[in-house]
């Protein structure tokens, strides 16, 4: 009687770290999907999310793909936007002020259209005190230079990781593209090259076509898809890619309700990215925090970690 | 601008195919400006998966009722349906529970009171210009609203203009409906008579490509409400973007249509980019 008092009156320990940065809830924005974190301020109390994590930044401003560059298909969405960003420079004058503001761990998403690029906004990002880390984006399907070319191949996915861990002195998270034969050799070519964090996944590379105009739904004709039409293959890959690496694994790819965010954290995520989920409900992350706490209440789980991992086999 | 969870008021069919749906919003009237919009949650259940951007066709109060409560502030939106998620608008009833976020983006410049008002919409696209053409009427302007579309239903509202104290000229393409042609017909004569007139437009691609052709060539100052894809309403995708004027391969501008829009000035924009599409919603899941 008496246990059944104390869990029911203390709340759960939500905590976690990844590569060093301590996060009060293992709930994070998927980069892409929250802009620069401000645009979202109205909706939801950004001091009650885990981190935020920006969208992906590169050395010179990019001005991303023609449109249309969004079409919704079944519990998905395709996107083509192209790595659209302010770059580098101006995120520092003009969103920077405001996230310095935020008292959440702010974690910056960058890329480069060369090697040498990555290596640069790497060095930059060590300039910015409040960035808490970095997240190395060798997965986007959506641009021609750049972003996948890095992450299907492990040799290149190794050489860019080792560079870029090199010039960055913060922690560094690796995001990786689902789009491989084998997901695991990836993640292992980049935890060797010295990630300290795995993300995964990226959208899926997909198609759709207007049958009227027989013409692609998407300028670029293909596109990433995201949204809960893509979560088994997530957490099959997040389940993979945790038995092969021993660095902490972010997990990815259509989460949308609490149970979903469970559902990576048991096979073995210490914390997950929402998505798509944001567009649907803007303040989808609080309630994806407050049903995980929901969850360790009625299951008497004091603590986050006896989740994390958890799956029975 | 916040996120409303709420219920409808009313459902109801006014012509065929287009709905006009009033939602609870408390609070929400002062803050929405003509030309904004929301997005729209068709159901707590998914798919559909994204919400829908509709324009807003007006807020007010529902009368107060005998216990002396105090009156209730509501939204009002007018859709069409085209697709999945206007099909399940369709069938939605009184009481049903629904989200929507906004007001957004950003609407029409009503600031300027000189001249002639004449505002041109097409089918769906009159919807955006009822709190304008109310807002004008309530500064003391002399309103013109040139009212077009496909067939007489698609025609909406003649008589609520009218009542706001609008001038309203009808023309439809099969003559079903006043005079028989394009809105852009009547709009080209319009402006031969009030040559200080400032328009303002929302309305299909293709119509308001030739009022942006009519009004660059009479140098009249055009406002226009374009109507896009979105997926988030508040300019974190960058999906609903739209090429500024002087858009070039090597000079890029990409300007987000929720956020920096709905409403832009005509001559902000890259027409030669935007006159190809066309934005009747055929892709629509």
């Amino acid at each position: 009687m008496n246990e059944l008092k104390k869990t029911t009156v203390m709340r759960p320990n939500l905590s976690v770290e990844i590569a060093g940065i301590k996060l009060r809830n293992p709930v994070m924005p998927a980069s892409g999907t929250f802009g620069y974190g401000e645009e979202y301020a109205p909706f939801l109390d950004l001091e009650k999310i885990g981190a935020i994590v920006t969208k992906g930044l590169s050395l010179k401003p990019k001005a991303g793909n023609p449109t249309p560059r969004i079409a919704e298909t079944i519990s998905g969405m395709l996107n083509a936007i192209g790595l659209q960003n302010v770059g580098i420079d101006a995120f520092v004058e003009h969103k920077m002020p405001f996230l310095r503001t935020v008292n959440t761990p702010v974690i910056a998403n960058f890329f480069g259209n060369t090697l040498e690029d990555y290596g640069e906004v790497a060095k930059r990002l060590n300039d910015i005190p409040e960035i808490a880390a970095g997240e190395l984006n060798i997965s986007c399907p959506n641009v021609k230079q750049g972003g996948i070319v890095f992450g299907t191949d492990p040799k290149a996915a190794s050489e860019v990781v080792a560079l870029v861990r090199k010039n960055l002195q913060k922690p560094l998270i690796v995001k990786l593209t689902p789009n491989v034969t084998d997901i695991t050799v990836v993640a292992r070519a980049v935890e060797e090259a010295g990630a300290d964090a795995i993300a995964c996944i990226n959208t899926l590379t997909g198609m759709s076509v207007d049958v009227h105009t027989r013409k692609p739904r998407l300028a670029n004709c293909t596109g990433g898809l995201s949204g809960p039409a893509i979560r088994p293959v997530a957490v099959r890959m997040v389940h993979q890619v945790v038995q092969a690496v021993s660095v902490p694994v972010i997990g990815i790819g259509g989460i949308v309700r609490p149970m979903d965010a469970l559902e990576f954290l048991i096979v073995g995520a210490t914390a997950v990215q929402v998505g798509t989920a944001n567009f649907v409900d803007p303040s989808a992350m609080i309630s994806i925090i407050e049903g995980i706490e929901a969850f360790c209440v009625e299951q008497g789980i004091d603590d986050i970690h006896e989740l994390i991992g958890s799956l029975k086999l | 601008m916040k996120n409303y969870r709420t219920k409808i008021i009313s459902n109801q069919e006014v012509s065929p195919g287009y709905f006009r749906m009033k939602i609870l919003a408390p609070g929400f009237g002062d803050k929405a400006h003509p030309g904004q919009f929301i997005m729209f949650r068709v159901q707590r259940s998914l798919p559909p998966l994204l919400r829908r951007p509709f324009g807003i066709f007006r807020t007010g109060f529902l009368p107060a009722d005998c216990d002396g409560l105090p009156p209730i502030e509501f939204v009002e939106i007018v859709y069409k349906v085209v697709g999945r998620g206007t099909g399940i608008m369709a069938e939605l009833h009184e009481g049903d529970k629904v989200e929507l976020l906004g007001p957004l983006g950003n609407g029409f410049d009503s600031t300027s009171c000189d001249g002639e008002k004449i505002l041109v919409g097409g089918g769906i696209g009159l919807i955006p210009l009822y709190m304008l053409a109310s807002e004008f009427i309530a500064n003391g302007c002399k309103v013109r609203l040139l009212m077009g579309g496909r067939t007489r239903e698609d025609i909406l509202f003649v008589t609520e203009f009218e009542r706001l104290g609008v001038q309203t000229y009808v023309s439809t393409d099969d003559g079903s409906l006043g005079e028989e042609g394009f809105v852009t017909q009547v709009l080209e004569r319009k402006l031969l008579k009030f040559p200080d007139a400032e328009v303002y437009a929302c309305g299909p691609m293709p119509m308001l490509s030739a009022v942006h052709t009519i009004c660059s060539d009479n140098q009249t100052p055009l406002q226009v409400s374009l109507e896009e894809s979105m997926a988030c309403g508040v300019g974190a995708c960058l999906g609903c973007v739209v090429k500024g004027a002087g858009h070039t391969e090597e000079n890029p501008s990409y300007l987000c249509s929720c956020k920096v829009g709905p409403v832009f000035k005509s001559q902000y924009l890259d027409w030669s980019a935007l006159g190809q599409k066309n934005n009747d919603c055929g892709g629509c899941a």
